[in-house]
Formats: structure tokens, C-alpha cells, sequence
């Protein structure tokens, strides 16, 4: 049996997927989901084969969902706007669905799927999706994370400072730090320039956050942030740094 | 300055330096009087050339450039001699010179002058019309752009292919219900198409037009949306121009649907405000998650071009967020 998800926030655009996948009967609908925030724990509870994802969703979008998930899934994204296709198409996503889509076109789709899946080989889509739809990251305002269960959005300006932490980075804001399972080099590239800057090869600080800049011995400095946090500069970095701040 | 200029200056002060020299005259006498002429001459065109940057002369001005010309070379010849003839009273020689060739000083500071008077003109008109001409291609490219956006407004594809969407999965379910909603999509596009941007509509033509809208976006988003339209009656035969609230109410429709989870009511009211006609649209966000610049959408923006095009204001459209509320004001003034 294949699982699936359906998840987009108006219930026609569902419900058509629902009547496309009727007559199908290897393929199962688990759930149905209005927006990222159910998406996720749908997905986390079914461990869905294939979602169908809409992006532009309460909340968070679509690829701000699949961030969320760890679980590798294959997705069909279903949406009204072709301004991602591109994007999603180098991705790998399975397919990209412009609504209104047709039965044929949807089972082409669908088509495609199983034929990547008749052998056993893992899932790997949404990791290369993920890695792909940022290749050329546009700067973004604002990072979705989750805490155990709990789904929060950090807008940019609220980050005070960003730490390396194996495969995950510790986000630090007012509230302590959350984890997310993203590079360094994501972030730097993905993050305004001239706000955040990478000082060391494990942190990324906000500029605005730092208060002093102290002389530890010759050739190594340390930034002291408003929350009294102290980050370390590498030689690089304190170059960078100063540069930045027009020093 | 340029370095071409400063070696040109020098060069005809050298050239001043061995003509004089060659009448017979010594070096330091030559050199001084070189330095002092060609200073003076200098000091006068820079202040001619400055003064022309900020007062572009029309035709008129002609005669008085000219006599100011004539003045500022006399000033020239006059100082110069004045100041040499204190410096080297004793040569008499020089001091002969220096009366007999008077007409002569003023004469080449005249067409100095007036040969800067005349550079400078033609530098500035240069850079007028290098100006003009920008500006002339700014505006051609706002206007091509704001017809461009005018088009894409009009089209509105996501909402449109949206809806389309959810026709087909009636089309299967509920056909009904999928002929209702063609027919209130055409009856939407209609009125859209034939809209005059200058015939001002009444208002209750416009909300009645902005009904349409709402009931084929409830049918999209179901029970999700709620809207409430609270309209004065003194208000509905205000006059504002057509299609001025879709974007508005699209722009908070979106802006709510998106930004929360759970159901959302769009408020909608109008009232007469003096002699004006002002309409709020109000929608809930959150307020610890909403994009800073969320607010100042493509709906907005194209939204207050329009009325300061239509009315020369550019204060009719407001914003303001209040604790989980997003509300839109819009003034039309009644100018008849």
C-alpha cells in the first residue's frame, strides 16, 4: 500500500486530489492537512511514501514544512504559482502539479513516482529538494524551527547569534537557543551580509547584537554581545568583522 | 579640476613669462607679473564659471553677461596693474609698460572671460539636456511599468487559477455548484474588463462588484473566511473609483488567511467622514510573527499610485497595525 498525505489550505484543491486518487487502489490518503503546522505531525505519525504539497500555506510554506520533517518523503507539489517550478524541477521533486491540473497530467505524475519506486532504493527526494531549493538562497527573513513538538518562526532580526553543533546549528534568540539541521555556510549565504557575519568558523552573530569587541592576546578577540554572550573571532573573522562595521 | 586644465593654465603663464622676458624685461619681473595677471584672471573666471553653474542665463541676459564681463576685466587689468606698479615703482621701464599696455590686459581678459562665459554655457545646456533626457526615459519606463502591473492586476492569475482549480474538483462533485461559481468568475472578470479608470462608480456598485470576489474566495477557502460588511447607508452613494477595494481586500484576505491558523473575518465599513468617503478593511495577524514589509504588499502599492494619480494626494491610504489587527483606510475624496 502507498501512503499519502494530501496537504494545501483550501479544501477543493484537496478534495480533487482525493477524487484524482479514488480509483487507485495501491494508494491510501492518511490524512488531510490545511496547513504546514498538521503537515508536519501528519507526516511524522504516517511516514507517508508520497505528499502532495502546496506552498504558499498559512504559516509556513511548504518548503519551510519540509525543512521541519526529517523523515525522508517524496513530494508532488501542487500549486497555483509557477514562480517555483524551476526551483522544484532541479530539486527532483517527483513533480510539480500547476493548478488546475487534469487527471492525465496527475496521473503522469503519479506514474512517475512509482516507476523512481519500483526497486527498493531509500527516498532520498526531499533531502536533495531541500539542498536544491536554496542553491542560490535568497536572502530570507525569517527561520522556521521546531522544539520538540512545537513549531516556532523566528524572524531574522530576532536571531542574536548563530553556534556550529555537529550536523545541526544552535539558533540563539531572547527565548535560548533552538536546533536546526542546516550548515553554517547555509546561513551565511542565506542571511543578509551586511546584518550577520560570520566570525568564526562556528558562529554567525548578528551585528547589531555585539556591544564590544575585546583584545584577548595578539591576533585573537572576542565579541561581547548585549545578553552579555561572548563569542569568539577568528583572525578572519575580526577582519571581516571590522570591515562590516566600517572599522 | 582637471589635470588638463591646470596644465593648460600653466602653460599660457609660462608663454606670458618668455614673452616678456623677451622684451627685455628680467625674470623676477617677468614671473610676477605673469603670476599676479594670470592669478587675478584666473581667480575672476573660476567665480564667473561658479556662478554660472547655479544661474543658467537666458537669452535676455546676453547684455548683462556681457557688461559683466567687461567689468570684471577691467577689475582684472586694473588690480593687476595696480598691485605691480606698487611692487616695482622703480623700474621705469615696466612702469612705462605697464600704463601703455592697460587696453591691451583688458582687452585679453575680456575674451578670456568671455571664452569661459561661453564654455560654461555650452557645458550646461550640455548637462541640462543630458538631464531631461534621463528623466524623460524615467517616466517612459514608470509608465510602461505601471502599465504592465495594471495588466497583471487586472489578470490577478493566482486568483484566478485558484479558482479554476476549485471549479474542477466541483465539476466532479458538485457540478451544480461549479456552474454557480462560473458563472460568478464570469460575472467578476466582466465587471473587471469593462471598468472605466475614470468613471467613479457609487459605492454600493462597488461593494456589489467586491461581493462577488468574497463569495468566490469563501468558496475557495471555506469556512475559513468570514467577512462582514458594516456600510453606512449615507455612504453607499459616495462616489470612489471602480476597483479600487478588490486589491485591498485581496491584499488583507491574504494577509490573514496566510499569517494565522484557524478561522478569519475580514471587516469591511464605510462611512461619510466630512464631505469625504472612507472605507476600513481590517484583518487579524500575528502580530509576533508577521513580515515586517508584509503590509506594504504589490496590492498596496499599486493601490496608492493609483489615487495619487487620480486625486495628486498621497495621503488617502493608510495602515496601521494595532495588537492582532490589521487595518486598512482609504478616503476618497468627492470632488464634485
Amino acid at each position: 500500500m502507498i501512503k499519502t498525505v494530501i496537504i494545501d489550505d483550501e479544501p477543493l484543491a484537496r478534495s480533487i486530489v482525493k477524487e484524482y486518487l479514488q480509483n487507485d487502489k495501491d494508494i491510501e490518503v492518511m490524512q488531510e492537512c490545511g496547513d504546514g503546522f498538521e503537515g508536519v505531525k501528519a507526516i511524522m505519525q504516517h511516514k507517508p511514501d508520497i505528499i502532495f504539497l502546496d506552498i504558499q500555506m498559512p504559516k509556513i510554506t511548504g518548503f519551510e514544512m519540509l525543512e521541519l520533517v526529517d523523515f525522508p518523503v517524496s513530494v508532488i507539489f501542487t500549486t497555483a504559482f509557477d514562480e517555483y517550478a524551476i526551483k522544484a524541477f532541479e530539486a527532483h521533486a517527483i513533480d510539480y502539479l500547476l493548478k488546475p491540473f487534469s487527471k492525465e497530467r496527475f496521473d503522469k505524475a503519479l506514474k512517475k513516482w512509482k516507476e523512481q519506486h519500483t526497486g527498493a532504493e531509500p527516498k532520498q527526494n526531499t533531502t536533495a529538494l531541500l539542498e536544491n531549493t536554496h542553491k542560490q538562497p535568497e536572502e530570507q527573513n525569517r527561520v522556521v524551527v521546531k522544539n520538540g513538538n512545537n513549531i516556532k518562526i523566528i524572524p531574522v532580526n530576532d536571531i542574536h547569534y548563530i553556534e556550529a553543533y555537529d550536523d545541526y546549528v544552535k539558533i540563539f534568540t531572547k527565548d535560548g537557543y533552538s536546533l536546526k539541521k542546516k550548515t553554517m555556510n547555509y546561513f551565511e549565504q542565506s542571511l543578509n551580509a551586511d546584518q550577520f557575519v560570520r566570525v568564526h568558523r562556528s558562529y554567525i552573530v548578528q551585528v547589531q547584537q555585539i556591544t564590544k569587541i575585546e583584545a584577548l592576546e595578539k591576533d585573537s578577540h572576542i565579541a561581547l554581545l548585549k545578553t552579555g554572550a561572548k563569542v569568539p573571532l577568528s583572525k578572519t573573522g575580526y577582519t571581516k568583522l571590522k570591515s562590516v562595521l566600517g572599522l | 579640476m582637471s589635470f588638463a586644465y591646470i596644465a593648460y593654465i600653466l602653460l599660457w603663464a609660462m608663454l606670458h613669462v618668455c614673452v616678456f622676458h623677451r622684451l627685455g624685461f628680467s625674470w623676477p619681473i617677468a614671473f610676477v607679473d605673469s603670476a599676479i595677471n594670470n592669478g587675478l584672471l584666473l581667480a575672476l573666471s573660476l567665480a564667473m564659471a561658479m556662478s554660472l553653474r547655479y544661474f543658467s542665463p537666458s537669452k535676455r541676459n546676453v547684455l548683462m553677461l556681457i557688461g559683466w564681463s567687461i567689468t570684471l576685466a577691467i577689475v582684472s587689468a586694473a588690480v593687476s596693474n595696480f598691485c605691480l606698479l606698487q611692487i616695482f615703482d622703480a623700474e621705469t621701464d615696466y612702469v612705462a609698460l605697464l600704463h601703455k599696455a592697460f587696453l591691451i590686459r583688458f582687452c585679453v581678459s575680456f575674451l578670456i572671460i568671455e571664452w569661459v562665459v561661453l564654455f560654461s554655457w555650452i557645458l550646461n545646456r550640455m548637462r541640462a539636456r543630458q538631464e531631461i533626457d534621463a528623466r524623460k526615459a524615467d517616466v517612459e519606463k514608470l509608465l510602461r511599468d505601471a502599465e504592465l502591473e495594471g495588466l497583471r492586476q487586472q489578470l490577478q492569475p493566482h486568483f484566478l487559477f485558484n479558482s479554476l482549480n476549485s471549479i474542477s474538483a466541483l465539476a466532479g462533485s458538485k457540478p451544480e455548484e461549479a456552474r454557480k461559481m462560473i458563472q460568478q468568475l464570469s460575472d467578476f472578470l466582466r465587471g473587471t474588463l469593462k471598468k472605466d479608470d475614470k468613471q467613479m462608480l457609487s459605492l454600493q456598485e462597488e461593494l456589489k462588484h467586491l461581493q462577488l470576489y468574497l463569495d468566490i474566495e469563501k468558496v475557495r477557502f471555506g469556512h475559513r473566511l468570514n467577512t462582514a460588511i458594516n456600510a453606512d447607508e449615507q455612504s453607499l452613494g459616495l462616489l470612489i473609483p471602480p476597483l479600487l477595494l478588490q486589491p485591498l481586500v485581496e491584499n488583507a484576505i491574504k494577509f490573514g488567511l496566510y499569517d494565522t491558523i484557524g478561522e478569519v473575518t475580514i471587516q469591511i465599513s464605510s462611512s461619510v467622514e466630512g464631505k469625504n468617503l472612507r472605507v476600513t478593511i481590517t484583518n487579524p495577524f500575528d502580530a509576533e510573527t508577521a513580515q515586517p514589509n508584509q503590509g506594504t504588499g504589490f496590492g498596496l502599492k499599486s493601490v496608492q499610485r493609483r489615487l495619487s494619480l487620480l486625486f495628486f494626494r498621497n495621503d488617502l491610504l493608510k495602515t496601521e497595525s494595532k495588537e492582532n489587527l490589521y487595518t486598512t483606510t482609504v478616503v476618497i475624496p468627492q470632488t464634485i
